[in-house]
Order: structure tokens, then C-alpha cells, then sequence
């Protein structure tokens, strides 16, 4: 199978703090591939290494097999355009409407006329359902309105790969479900290769084609749903379960009670 | 031992945010030839000069009349009130005109930029423009350095200007100094390179400064509340002592040798 | 709507500051003295100068006739050498004029004060690159104050 994205035996560390380590995966194309994981555990910077914002200390990241470490940064400049990222925040520019928003990348990138780039922001303001809201400043959206016209931008340029960080994180169930509907309509309508980083097992397992957990710095369990869902490792089965103890434990490492306690004395 | 240590830690991070700032500064400066940035650099010139005008007219013109009330009570025990003029000219055109326009900046414009590349980072729209294959340096903090560095000197030539005629106000209307020595005294004795222009070099000077140390807090900023806030606060006091300091070495260049 | 606006603003801005530095230029440091006509040379010789500076006035009756152009020390008797700079409008001073260096008020400015002298047969007139004889230099207060003192204490023997 083709991948898009191919992450070889990589490890990171951001000062001392080691975050990955010989971390290898792989993204098929034309798939959403999901990767799930504890709070804290660096996956938004996982999606920084793939786009090329953060170089990794070991081991190797390649898109569409060419390799982003090391790369020049007019070729790493020419790559993003090709992929494309929805941060948590929605990241929309609050100095202009959302039309403007949505024609940035279109205005940066190409010489294309305004009439035609309207005809474009209406399309894609129309695939998320906001072509009404175009006059509307970033600060009079919902949460759920902003992360869908940060969609918009997103595939304004139509891309190969779109990297979603949290798209679920504090949406109400609505909206959450718009976003989920939106994430596999775009996936197979326009022929996109996606990443969907996030900790929300339930609606992730209905749209993934692949799923990959992450703990501990490494890749714990990968598979398809219902692989995931039959897995015999404690630490999927707890993330899964949501199980307060477990192999990832309820109490941050700390010298025993006892000791803290009464040290001083005995 | 110990705090030797620190001392070395916190020596060498400061250098290293030093050489950020100039690679920032670098990278924001190579963006230079780019037509687009225009239209960018005028919206910023709104923001941080036109924005900034009201409080530097009105700044300039108390500080002119009060010089002027000064001045004039002061010489007129010599019979010098003549001088008054030249008084009010060089010390706007040489120090006030510049240093408290600079000042004045660095809480205005300057704090607001630091504030506002700072949400923006917090925000990830930096990022969020990388992403999309855009420089945040040549499309966020090139623009914002030019119109930095091209407002302060005007606004301190307006700041110079409108307190030469709030001294005016003051000492000829009010106080009754003689027009005419007021204006032909001053033309005697202020010289065009030496004084109007020094002004400028000095404003020039600080603009870079302020400027640059206003978006480099922003743009290096931790991306929280408490992050931002603190940013935006060493904005002010970083960028008014290098002010203060500067001021201080320019003049000595620049007047110090008759 | 809003951009025009924008750049309506940032053009008074620009207006405003093109004002400032006129009345700067031409009010303020008064730039147009040297382009106000074709001037003349005229040099005089002074045993001393007090603080007159370059580009001080020349004044005739309270009238500016010049300026100041340079002033430099004569290599061969060490006395300073005041180079005026007259408007070639103010002309036809006989050459017994003389020139002092006086100030305005007690602590104002100095200038050079021009006297033009009597004309009569056989007087040329002061020309371009022609020294004036007859100068009276600053007053120096120091001086002043040693003379009285002295003269004072003569009083007293």
C-alpha cells in the first residue's frame, strides 16, 4: 500500500525531556488514520515533527517518500502547501472576516483573480456548511463554527494531507458530530490522506481506518477499530475503557506516602 | 557555587535569546523586496502611528508650553527671555522631541505589539501560518518593524514641531516674549544638520530598538495569559532604560565634541 | 471601506509630518539663509573672539546682513580669522567700516555687529576677499572683572 507519511524509527526530545522514542508509523493515502493517546503525551508536537516545524534528534519522517529532515526550507515551504493542519484553537486570523480567512492561503499562494477566489471560499465555506457566515468576525463564532471555517481554510488549497490536532476537544455533542460527519466527507470527497490526533475514543473508532495509540514515549497498539477494540494490551484496553488505574498510574511518581509523611521522624 | 552556576545558566540563555532576536530580526529584514508586504506595512503604520498620534500631539504640546513657563521664569532674572526659543527648539529637536516620543511608543504601540504577536502565537496562528507554507517573519513581523522604524521618527518631528508651538503659545501669546526673537533667535541658533538632523538619527535609533524588542517579547513569549502579561510588561521596561541608555551614548556622540 | 479609511488616516499622518518638518526647516533652523541670494566674502581679524560660533548673525542696525562662515586661527600671528559671509543685496560698504563682536542681552547670543564707516574721496568700497582693518573683539567678562579689581585696588594705594 502507498503511504503518505512515513515515520521511521524517530525520537525526539525537547530539552531533557524525552518525548518519542524509536517511534515508527505509517500513514496509507486516501485513509484517516487516527492516533490516540493520554494528555500530555506530545501529540500535537508529533503533528509539528510532520509538518516540519519541529526536526527530529534520531530517525527519519518522509512525505510522499521524500525525507523532511534535513530538507531545504524553500522544498519544506513547497511540501506545506501540499498538507495542511487544524489546530485545536481553530487558529482563524482575528483581524478578518472569515471570507478572508478562508482566502488567505488562495491570495498567499496563487495570482488567481477575486472573482474566482470567491467562487472558491463559497464552495468551501459551503463543504462545511458556513457559506452564510462568510461577513462574520472570528469573535462572533461558536467554538464548533470556528473550527469548522478553520476547516474551510484548510482545504482551501485542496491538499494531499490534512492533519487534525483535537478537532473534538470541548465540543458539544452537536457539534462534534458535524465534525465527524465533515472529517469523513472531506476524507473521501476530495481524495485527502488524513491524520486525526485526539483523545476521544468513541468518535474516532467510527471514522478511523487505522488506528495507532501512543504512550510512554512509544507506540503501544496499532490496528484497525476492531483490532483496537479486540487488543490484549492492559494499557489499550485501560485508555479505552478509561479506567482511572492501571498500567498508566493513578498517582504521578512520588516517594511512598509513609516516607513523605513521617520521614523526618524516623 | 551553586549560584555561580545560575548566574552562568541565566547568562548564557540571555545571550542565546539575544542571538534569537537578531535571527529574528534577520530573517524579518530579508523579507525587504516584497511588494505584498506593502499594503501590510501601511495597515501597521495605521496601528502603530496614527494610533499613536493623539497622545504624541498632546504630549508635545504641554511639554513645549511647560518649557516655555520654565524657561521664562527663569531668564527673564537675566533679561535672556530672548533665549527662550532656542531653549524650547534645541531641547525638543535634541532630547524631549525623540527620547519621550520613544517613551511614549514603547507604552502605546510598542506594549500593544508585543500583546498582540503574543495572542497570536498563543493562539497558534503563527504556527498556523507556517503551516500554510506562509513566514510569520516576513508576513507578521516585517511589516510590523517597518512601520515601527518609518512612525517614530515622524512622530517625533510632529512632537518637536507641536511643542516649539505650544512654546510659542505659552511664552510669546501669554508671557509676552517678542515674536520676533522668539522665531529669529531660535533660526540662529538651531542648526539644521546639526540639530534637526541629530534628532532624527536618535529617533531612527530608538525606533530600531523599541521596535524590535517590542516584537521580539511578543514573538518569543511563553503562549499563556501569564506568559503575554509578563512579555508585554519587560516590553516597556526593556525598551524605555535602552531608551534612557542609548540616549545617553548618542548624545555624547553626537554633542559631546564641540 | 475600512482600508480606505486606513489609508485616508496614515495620509494625514504623512501630511501632518511633511508640515512638521517644514516649519522645522524653515521656521525653526531657518534653511533657506543660504540659498536667500548670492552672498560675498568679507574677512575680519579679531584678537578675540569670545563664543561667536559659525553660522552666528552678522548685524547692521539690528538688521541681518550675514552670517558667520568659518572662523579659523592666521597661521602666521595666531590671532583668530572670522570669515563673514554677506548678502550680495546689502553691498557698497566703504572700507573704513568696522566690525565688533557683541551679545545679545547678558547671557543671549553673539553676533557680529557691522558698523559701516564714513565714506569720502579716496575710500574704496569693501569688496569680495577683502579684509576689514577696524575690529573690536568680545568682551570677556573674566577680563573685565580683572580690570576693575585692579583698578580698584590702585584707587586704594
Amino acid at each position: 500500500m502507498d503511504n503518505l507519511v512515513e515515520v521511521d524509527n524517530m525520537t525526539f526530545s525537547r530539552g531533557d525531556r524525552l518525548i518519542y522514542e524509536n517511534v515508527s508509523l505509517k500513514v496509507p493515502k486516501g485513509k484517516i488514520t487516527a492516533v490516540m493517546g493520554p494528555s500530555g503525551i506530545g501529540k500535537t508536537t508529533l503533528l509539528k515533527l510532520i509538518g516540519g516545524q519541529l526536526t527530529p534528534q534520531q530517525g527519519d519522517i518522509r512525505f510522499d517518500g521524500e525525507s523532511l529532515v534535513n530538507m531545504s526550507r524553500r522544498r519544506l515551504y513547497a511540501i506545506r502547501r501540499r498538507m495542511s493542519m487544524l489546530f485545536q484553537s481553530g487558529a482563524l486570523f482575528t483581524d478578518m472576516t472569515v471570507f478572508d480567512n478562508v482566502a488567505f492561503p488562495l491570495r498567499e499562494h496563487t495570482r488567481l483573480s477575486e472573482d474566482i477566489i470567491a467562487t472558491i471560499v463559497a464552495l468551501k465555506l459551503q463543504a462545511v456548511g458556513l457559506r452564510g457566515a462568510a461577513k462574520m468576525t472570528p469573535s462572533e463564532l461558536s467554538g464548533g463554527m470556528a473550527r469548522r471555517a478553520a476547516l474551510a481554510r484548510s482545504i482551501a488549497l485542496d491538499p494531499d494531507l490534512i492533519m487534525y490536532d483535537e478537532p473534538f476537544a470541548g465540543q458539544d455533542p452537536i457539534s462534534m458530530g458535524v465534525l465527524v460527519k465533515l472529517i469523513r466527507a472531506l476524507n473521501d470527497a476530495l481524495n485527502l490522506t488524513s491524520i486525526v490526533v485526539t483523545h476521544d475514543v468513541s468518535e474516532v473508532l467510527t471514522i478511523a481506518d487505522y488506528i495507532y495509540i501512543l504512550a510512554d514515549k512509544r507506540v503501544i497498539g496499532e490496528g484497525t477499530s476492531e483490532q483496537i477494540r479486540n487488543s490484549d494490551s492492559e494499557l489499550v484496553q485501560q485508555f479505552l475503557k478509561g479506567q482511572a488505574d492501571g498500567p498508566v498510574p493513578f498517582h504521578y511518581t512520588a516517594p511512598p506516602l509513609e516516607e513523605s509523611l513521617f520521614g523526618g521522624q524516623s | 557555587m551553586n549560584s555561580i552556576a545560575a548566574i552562568g545558566a541565566s547568562t548564557l540563555s540571555r545571550l542565546a535569546a539575544v542571538g534569537r532576536a537578531g535571527l529574528m530580526l534577520f530573517g524579518a529584514l530579508l523579507a525587504v523586496p516584497r511588494l505584498k508586504n506593502v499594503p501590510l506595512t501601511v495597515k501597521q503604520l495605521y496601528v502603530v502611528g496614527v494610533q499613536s498620534l493623539l497622545i504624541i500631539m498632546v504630549s508635545g504640546l504641554f511639554i513645549g508650553m511647560v518649557m516655555a513657563l520654565q524657561g521664562y521664569t527663569i531668564l527673564i532674572d537675566y533679561g535672556a527671555e530672548a533665549s527662550l526659543g532656542p531653549m524650547v527648539a534645541l531641547s525638543l529637536l535634541r532630547e524631549l522631541g525623540p527620547v519621550v516620543t520613544a517613551l511614549l511608543f514603547a507604552g502605546r504601540a510598542g506594549s500593544a505589539l508585543t500583546a498582540e504577536i503574543g495572542l497570536m502565537k498563543a493562539t497558534e496562528q503563527l504556527s498556523s501560518l507556517e503551516m500554510m507554507a506562509v513566514d510569520p517573519l516576513r508576513r507578521i513581523v516585517a511589516p510590523r518593524f517597518w512601520a515601527g522604524m518609518i512612525a517614530m521618527p515622524m512622530l517625533a518631528l510632529i512632537f518637536s514641531a507641536i511643542g516649539i508651538l505650544g512654546g510659542h503659545m505659552v511664552g510669546v501669546d501669554w508671557l509676552g516674549v517678542d515674536a520676533g526673537s522668539y522665531w529669529s533667535v531660535m533660526q540662529s541658533t538651531v542648526e539644521w544638520d546639526k540639530d534637526v538632523v541629530n534628532g532624527i538619527i536618535k529617533s531612527l535609533v530608538f525606533a530600531l530598538v523599541v521596535t524590535w524588542i517590542a516584537i521580539f517579547k511578543g514573538y518569543d513569549s511563553v503562549p499563556t495569559s501569564e506568559g503575554i502579561s509578563k512579555a508585554t510588561t519587560q516590553t516597556v521596561v526593556f525598551s524605555s532604560l535602552a531608551v534612557l541608555g542609548l540616549d545617553f551614548v548618542l548624545t555624547a556622540l553626537m554633542f559631546g565634541i564641540e | 471601506m475600512n482600508k480606505y479609511k486606513t489609508e485616508l488616516m496614515v495620509g494625514i499622518f504623512v501630511v501632518l509630518t511633511v508640515a512638521a518638518l517644514l516649519l522645522l526647516a524653515l521656521k525653526v533652523a531657518n534653511q533657506t539663509m543660504s540659498n536667500e541670494g548670492e552672498s560675498y566674502t568679507l574677512y575680519a581679524k579679531f584678537d578675540n573672539i569670545g563664543s561667536l560660533k559659525t553660522r552666528s548673525a552678522v548685524k547692521l542696525g539690528g538688521v541681518t546682513i550675514g552670517r558667520v562662515e568659518s572662523i579659523n586661527l592666521d597661521k602666521d600671528d595666531f590671532t583668530p580669522v572670522v570669515e563673514l559671509s554677506i548678502l550680495e543685496k546689502y553691498t557698497g560698504f566703504p572700507e573704513t567700516s568696522s566690525v565688533s563682536i557683541l551679545t545679545s542681552g547678558l547671557l543671549g547670543e553673539q553676533y557680529v555687529g557691522f558698523q559701516p564707516g564714513f565714506s569720502f574721496d579716496g575710500v574704496a568700497e569693501l569688496k569680495d576677499g577683502d579684509y576689514l582693518q577696524d575690529t573690536k573683539s568680545a568682551l570677556v567678562l573674566e577680563d573685565l572683572i580683572g580690570q576693575f579689581l585692579f583698578n580698584r585696588g590702585g584707587d586704594e594705594n
